[in-house]
């Protein structure tokens, strides 16, 4: 076993490609984080104002997460018309999926920001977008980026699929592997999506860090 | 205040990035960018397509490579709408794909029927003299006790048995070998293209008939009997690049057509072992193979 | 388009149709997410109620989360032959994470003065994991359960590229054939069972928990509901916002 992943490793077209789908997994799993985010927000602080629009957006995040990736991905193409093979419907399937994880996150994290801030801040003159970017935004960072975290773990691993569609990344590892009764390289795979998503979480943690001084200002947390 | 731009700005300083930069989209060729060489899913159509980039690299060309895309109608249609330049293809296969009712079964037939049938916008050139068809094979103790070298042995006893092929198989050749050789499977379960699943189906007794392709490398190791077909229900199936028109130029068709003219059968098949059975990567096959033809 | 292929009679009959395929991706399901129950289950109580080993546990099922469900499939094909051993194998050992940390997560979840309470009261260890721990778990860990089989249900669909039946089949077939109807009748169906037993899951949810708890809960103005939705769909979500809170 070890014998054939070193002899996999050794050649260097193996090694190329490796790294070619490594490369190409990172933005279909990543940019999704992005998207997810940039849309969760601006919904969750809707949510938070109006009870129609949380039962509705909260309701519609759970139904979202029961639907299955392949079935996901196959679909997008006829919402948003994109061709069938493009790496954009694993991109928009997995960021609706990141939506509709944070949401629910960022709903409650405005839910927790304390009354009397939010009137220090109206008292001080804010107003209200002002005040959200200013103060109830940044107080749910940590949370915020809890959520990533979960949802960063999971697109790692889901971006893989996009391999049955045709879309490049780590997913290819495997279904070639499977072809040719081959071992290494779908080893391979599974232990650079571990290894990707144990980095990315530590990028995230140290993102947290960054945005949140106050929570370090007291020296231990 | 100045955090919370700060974090807006990051993210959408992220978003841009990732818009300009995404490496996964494919460009077709033709608008100047890289000639996008793409293949079926499966080992030889991916070994196919890097003899056919290694060629086009050869004569300058900007070349990109996207294996595996899937099936015939997936790939067909991804010359079409631009997102492929060339795809490796096999002449039988490729005109019943036009034609269902096409009925040419020799290579030069079906060569010049398929150039006839071909949609616009689309050409194939010339062909290779290898061929890769597909068989239905049976295990060696189904074929002895059941009497089974050809499909005109196996048509009356069809009924009994089950076959294995890819899911596509039921569209294209249900209707042709009950036709031609009154054969009507039992059951027919979706395994996949002449791939591991379809090897392990026939092997394990899931599936007592199974679709796999001349070259396969798991006929020998396994001592599968291919059987015969007189009536030609398969085609020739020679090997030949598909390409979009206009998407590659004169020197690109020149070293395409020096790497159909120098792939045989045995060739291929060779070069098909050494990546199914020794695990020799594809690219590194590929640079064997067109090294020695002075590529 | 994909309406009238799910309609048309011809697509409803044979061992392609979608009864069959239905029952087939039920039938997985049910296997695989009452084989992690079995494993996990045990394995939680054990974990959360001598409190050893759950740093482990809790590492543990992260980590898992990241494994890529087509990854393991075919490597477990590979290495298992057979197609339906491996993929059920596979679609079990996805299954096992969620039930774990549910099944955990629902015992340390446990308000420690009603454990003092029995073991004042003169209960043994079992009898405060039966009466005690047990019931007040259940709302979390059947959302640990609800977790797998949506996890399963979709890996289940991934499956059929290792030969596996299922409704994952009119996905892939339909794809490789570009039937467009046929794979989004797939998706349609395979969101649907997800949904219908998603749903189910929940009810059971709710009816499980303890009525003792549903009274203090009253009592105490905490609401019930809110426990079990935190064990239900968005357990990950529950438990980001448990540890960002924290951190």
């Amino acid at each position: 076993m070890l014998d054939d992943l070193s002899r996999y490793l050794g050649s260097e077209s193996n090694r190329e490609l490796v790294l070619t789908q490594l490369v190409q997994h990172v933005p279909l799993a990543l940019l999704p984080l992005v998207v997810g985010v940039v849309l969760a927000i601006p919904l969750g602080w809707l949510a938070q104002r109006h009870p129609l629009v949380r039962t509705a957006l909260l309701g519609s995040a759970n139904v979202v997460y029961t639907v299955p990736s392949l079935a996901f991905f196959v679909v997008i193409p006829g919402i948003i018309g994109t061709q069938i093979l493009d790496p954009v419907n694993v991109v928009a399937a997995l960021s609706i999926y990141t939506a509709a994880l944070l949401v629910r996150p960022v709903v409650d994290a405005l839910d927790a920001v304390p009354a009397h801030v939010v009137a220090a801040a109206t008292a001080m003159g804010y107003r209200p977008l002002r005040r959200f970017l200013a103060v109830e935004l940044p107080l749910a960072v940590p949370v915020l980026v809890a959520g990533v975290r979960v949802a960063s773990v999971s697109n790692i691993s889901l971006a893989s699929v996009g391999a049955l569609l045709g879309v490049g990344g780590l997913g290819a590892l495997f279904t070639s592997g499977f072809q040719t009764s081959y071992l290494p390289p779908i080893l391979v795979g599974i232990v650079l999506t571990l290894v990707l998503a144990l980095v990315m979480d530590l990028v995230l943690v140290g993102l947290r860090w960054l945005l949140t001084p106050w929570a370090r200002a007291g020296g231990t947390r | 205040m100045k955090r919370a731009w700060a974090v807006l700005a990051l993210i959408a300083t992220m978003v841009l990035a990732g818009c300009g930069g995404d490496p996964t989209k494919g460009g077709g060729g033709g608008g100047g960018g890289p000639l996008a060489i793409g293949s079926a899913d499966f080992a030889e159509s991916e070994l196919l397509m890097e003899l056919y980039a290694g060629a086009l690299r050869s004569t300058g060309a900007q070349v990109q490579t996207r294996p595996r895309i899937g099936s015939r109608e997936v790939l067909v249609r991804a010359l079409q709408d631009g997102s492929l330049a060339v795809v490796p293809e096999y002449s039988g296969n490729l005109l019943n794909y036009l034609d269902k009712d096409a009925s040419a079964t020799k290579a030069d037939e079906v060569y010049a029927q398929l150039r006839q049938k071909l949609p616009s916008g689309l050409e194939v050139l010339e062909k290779a003299a290898a061929e890769d068809k597909d068989v239905l094979v049976v295990t060696k103790e189904t074929a002895q006790q059941r009497g089974l070298s050809s499909l005109e042995d196996l048509g009356p006893k069809c009924g009994d048995l089950v076959l294995g092929a890819a899911g596509e198989w039921r569209g294209r050749w249900e209707g042709r070998i009950r036709q031609l050789y009154g054969c009507a499977f039992k059951e027919i379960r979706t395994t996949d293209p002449a791939g591991p699943v379809t090897v392990e189906a026939l092997r394990s007794g899931q599936v007592q008939v199974a679709n796999l392709f001349t070259t396969a490398s798991a006929i020998g190791v396994n001592g599968f009997v291919e059987l015969a077909d007189p009536k030609q229900m398969y085609p020739a199936q020679n090997v030949v690049p598909l390409v979009r028109s206009g998407a590659v130029d004169d020197r690109g068709r020149q070293a395409l057509n020096r790497v159909s003219a120098a792939l045989t059968t045995d060739k291929l098949a060779a070069m098909v072992r050494r990546i199914e059975v020794d695990k020799t990567s594809v690219v590194e096959v590929a640079s064997g193979f067109l090294k020695e033809n002075g590529f | 388009m994909t309406l009238s292929w799910l309609f048309d009679p011809a697509h409803w009959s044979g061992v392609d149709g979608i009864p069959v395929r239905l029952l087939q991706h039920l039938r997985y399901t049910l296997v695989a997410a009452l084989a992690a129950t079995l494993v996990a289950v045990p394995l939680g109580l054990f974990v959360g109620h001598t409190g050893r080993g759950g740093l482990v546990v809790v590492g543990g099922s992260n980590a898992m989360r990241a494994l890529p469900t087509l990854g393991l499939v075919t490597f477990l094909f590979l290495v298992l032959g057979s197609g339906e051993v491996s993929a059920l194998v596979a679609l079990t050992v996805l299954a096992v994470p969620p039930v774990l940390a549910g099944t955990y997560a629902g015992i340390q979840d446990t308000d420690r003065g009603v454990v003092d309470a029995a073991r004042g009261m003169g209960m043994t260890g079992w009898q405060r994991l039966w009466r005690v721990e047990v019931p007040n778990a259940l709302p979390l860990l059947l959302g640990g359960v609800r977790n797998a089989v949506l996890q399963i249900v979709a890996t289940t669909a991934v499956a059929a590229y290792v030969g596996l039946g299922g409704l994952g089949r009119f996905l892939l077939d339909g794809l490789r054939a570009f039937d467009y109807p046929k794979m989004v009748a797939g998706a349609v169906l395979v969101a649907a069972l997800a949904m219908v037993l998603d749903l189910l899951l929940a009810l059971l949810q709710r009816l499980v928990v303890p009525k003792g708890l549903r009274l203090a809960a009253g009592r105490r103005g905490r609401v019930p509901a809110r426990a079990v939705e935190r064990g239900g769909t968005d357990v990950a979500a529950a438990a980001a916002t448990r540890e960002g809170t924290s951190g």
